[in-house]
């Protein structure tokens, strides 16, 4: 026994080192694992990750520029925009090279759209002159510049290529920008004109709105899940099919159910006229506000509170409020020193839920919130869906992600993310 | 590298076999459309005729409409389409054509000439507004009225909806800057013809959101076209603006309390493009289709159902009566000469490079 301790390391039954043999097991062990798993994790880098990844880089990718017009961009180079004058022959005959090109492969009109979110009135700029440049021989036709402002005179705009020049590299951070209410100037990053400000504003309203219908959840959903674990099962049973009974069904049905509910013509407002509560020209308005959106949203999202709740609810063994009451607790002290503290997991489960649900929320915010009762979600569908600038869509989400996993961080700092529970 | 292979393939099925691909028409299509009523009218006026003709082609629908414009371009990215004929408004199908998304056609070609031989494109004329784009019909956003809360006094200019005197209640618009901004200018006093040209300025976008702002606490915003006949059938508004072939239905098949004005009417365009790339089998097919449906008989039939001006001049004069209810429908659509005395012609061209900018602008005062 001494012999081998001396000796050189512990050698197994096969006379490998005992090491080298325990690390093989464990690593074919590893492998195993990461085989079965393998399925799941290729399926979701390349159904989830990997598209997510590529729509967020769009939020920085601007390719389409120096892409569609080389030549231009690097004649460009050269002209500088506080000289107020705009750029000499050598760019116009670069940009009607370039056009041609782009004509044929019909990308110039996509450039144009492109600038257009920066510079209205690009697009139709790049349009027409497609259609005339296509008719030109880049060899024999110049001087271009004359012809270019022939054909409109905004050619001449020092505008016009600043833009051009502003957006020609290959990444920009133009689309961050605008999503948080700056833009570029002449002279750097400028803050927006008062009356296109926006973005800003929806963040906040998005978190505080989040916020409100968190708390709501909660203060509705806590005894709901109390009665639901300590009821006796059958009478638990049909509580739990009323809480589940909303959740099957349509959430369109569920946000029109509200419209009918509370708008002035509606349920609530003719029994409260009815009563004499209030008077006929006065009714209450409930719908197309933020109000309205608080209410659906939190009736649609309580199930998401109540049932991470009740789960946790369950596991909290009874005989810790007896032993408390026993020991001269009142129940309020009982309930809150010693059944509250344990059921608080579930409480970050079902808020984490809800408030993640709540901040990417669109079709319900769209359709009850009117003016002031609108996300940020529903601005991102509309550039994804409507004015199709995908670049801004995309900073807009990436910068929703990164506060949301920065407030996940934040969680799991202050309460600790192993202090939620799901059962 | 997905390109190169791409014309590679093309090129040699070009080279080798360009008769056989021509004459072969693939059987099934998959046509694109908005759902509803109007989905419903192009079965009855062209898609069941169709069929009969050639039963071997199996259509299948995709009620897309509302969002083609992102999902053409999700497919085109992705290089698979799957689509071969999509229903789409005029502003879409030029935002898609300069996106090089959807085909460019040459209209005299692929179209029917009217029956007295006048070319596709001079019966269509104006309404050709890309080169991208098939019109079927044209129809108006325009405003319904409650008859029973005007009293004995009931709208006929559209001024009426910034009225709030006369008319006190809530109204419905649209919540997007284009139609309404050239309404509040025009009732700001703008002559008819110098609205783009004011609405060009930052002046005139001031101009117009302060005319809105009289109103702005009155107003219902509504984003999907059933909403306002909704909201008038409930009494929610007393006035609102929709597509009119909705409060058509809401008045003649649904017996509400609803009148029209017609006033300042903003005509637009719905047609059909073809995506741009198909295989030669499914375009064929796609052409075939096309031209059937946009002649001169399907585009006077279709207004049987739904109350819509067939895009052709020379369908107007076969416009008959609806075909349930037997009503007359000339004097339902917008084109009617009593209807269409006063209108607002939308600028394509203007609001395709303006859209954004007032967008951004509109939605910030709304938010405001």
């Amino acid at each position: 026994m001494a012999d081998t301790t001396q000796n050189g390391p512990v050698l197994a039954a096969d006379g490998t080192p005992l090491k080298r043999s325990l690390s093989r097991a464990l690593r074919m062990q590893k492998t195993r694992a990461l085989m079965l798993v393998a399925p799941l994790l290729l399926f979701v880098l390349i159904t989830f990750l990997l598209p997510i990844a590529d729509m967020l880089f769009r939020s920085v990718e601007n390719n389409i520029v120096s892409d569609t017009l080389p030549k231009t961009v690097v004649a460009l180079r050269e002209w500088d925009p506080a000289s107020g004058e705009a750029p000499g022959e050598e760019v116009y005959a670069a940009l009607a090279a370039d056009l041609q090109v782009a004509e044929e492969n019909k990308t110039h009109t996509r450039v144009g759209t492109r600038l257009n979110y920066e510079n209205p009135g690009i697009s139709s700029l790049f349009r027409k002159a497609g259609r005339r440049v296509s008719k030109w021989d880049i060899e024999t036709d110049g001087p271009f510049k004359e012809q270019f402002l022939d054909m409109d005179k905004d050619w001449g705009k020092v505008e016009i290529w600043q833009t051009i020049q502003t957006y020609s590299p290959t990444m920009t951070n133009g689309y961050f920008l605008n999503s948080v209410d700056l833009m570029k100037g002449a002279d750097g990053v400028e803050v927006r004109p008062e009356n296109e400000r926006i973005y800003i504003t929806l963040f906040i309203r998005t978190f505080i709105m989040s916020l409100v219908i968190t708390c709501a959840c909660i203060v509705l959903g806590y005894p709901v899940a109390w009665l639901l674990a300590n009821l006796p099962t059958r009478s638990a049973n049909m509580l739990m099919i009323l809480v589940l009974l909303p959740f099957w069904t349509s959430l369109l049905v569920r946000t029109s159910a509200w419209k009918v509910m509370l708008q002035q013509q509606g349920v609530i407002n003719e029994t409260l006229v009815w009563l004499g509560l209030v008077a006929d020209d006065a009714r209450l308005v409930m719908i197309n506000n933020q109000f309205g959106t608080i209410v659906a949203m939190t009736h649609i999202l309580l199930p998401f509170m109540i049932l991470p709740m009740y789960s946790v609810m369950q596991t909290i063994n009874p005989s810790y409020l007896r032993a408390a009451k026993s020991l001269g607790a009142t129940n309020w002290t009982a309930f809150w020193r010693v059944y509250f503290p344990n059921s608080v997991p579930g409480i970050g489960a079902g808020s984490i839920l809800v408030f993640i649900l709540a901040i990417g929320y669109y079709i319900t915010p769209e359709l009850v919130g009117g003016t002031k009762g609108v996300f940020i979600s529903n601005r991102i569908a509309f550039h994804i869906s409507t004015s199709l600038n995908w670049g801004l869509a995309a900073a807009l989400g990436t910068i929703l992600l990164a506060v949301v996993l920065l407030l996940y961080w934040t969680y799991d700092k202050i309460v600790g993310i192993d202090n939620v529970k799901l059962g | 590298m997905k390109l190169s292979k791409l014309s590679a393939l093309a090129a040699s099925t070009a080279l080798c076999a360009p008769a056989v691909f021509a004459e072969e028409m693939a059987n099934e299509l998959t046509l694109v459309s908005w759902g509803g009523a109007y989905q419903a009218s192009q079965i009855k006026a062209y898609v069941e005729p169709y069929l009969a003709m050639h039963p071997e082609v199996k259509v299948v629908w995709d009620e897309s409409s509302a969002e083609a414009t992102a999902k053409m371009r999700a497919m085109t990215e992705a290089g698979n389409v799957t689509w071969d004929l999509v229903d789409a408004v005029a502003s879409d199908a030029m935002r898609m054509c300069d996106e090089g998304l959807i085909e460019e056609l040459d209209h005299d070609a692929v179209l029917a000439a009217a029956p007295d031989g006048t070319p596709a494109s001079e019966d269509f004329g104006e309404l050709l507004v890309s080169d991208c784009f098939v019109p079927q019909i044209v129809y108006s956003t325009t405003f319904g009225y409650r008859t029973d809360l005007v009293g004995d006094n009931p709208p006929d200019n559209i001024c009426a909806i910034f009225d709030l005197e006369t008319y006190p209640g809530k109204r419905a618009l649209q919540k997007r800057p284009i139609d309404n901004m050239e309404w509040a200018l025009y009732c700001d006093g703008v002559a008819k013809d110098e609205i783009y040209d004011v609405l060009s300025t930052p002046e005139g976008v001031e101009q117009a959101l302060a005319k809105l702002d009289t109103i702005k606490d009155q107003v219902v915003w509504w984003t999907a076209g059933a909403e306002t006949p909704q909201l008038l059938a409930d009494g929610e508004v007393v006035m609102g603006s929709t597509f009119n072939g909705r409060l058509f239905s809401a008045i003649a098949e649904q017996n509400q309390p609803i009148g029209m004005l017609w006033d300042m009417q903003s005509f637009d365009l719905d047609g059909w493009v073809v995506p741009a790339g198909l295989p030669a089998d499914r375009k064929a097919r796609v052409m075939d289709f096309l031209k059937f449906a946009t002649d001169t008989q399907r585009l006077a039939d279709q207004a049987k159902y739904i109350s819509y001006g067939p895009a052709r001049k020379s369908s107007a004069p076969l416009v008959g009566q609806h075909a349930e209810l037997g009503i007359d429908m000339a004097p339902h659509m917008p084109t009617d000469p009593a209807n269409a005395g006063n209108v607002h012609v939308y600028d394509y061209e203007w609001w395709a490079d303006n859209r954004d900018d007032l967008d951004a602008k509109f939605q910030a005062w709304l938010a405001k």
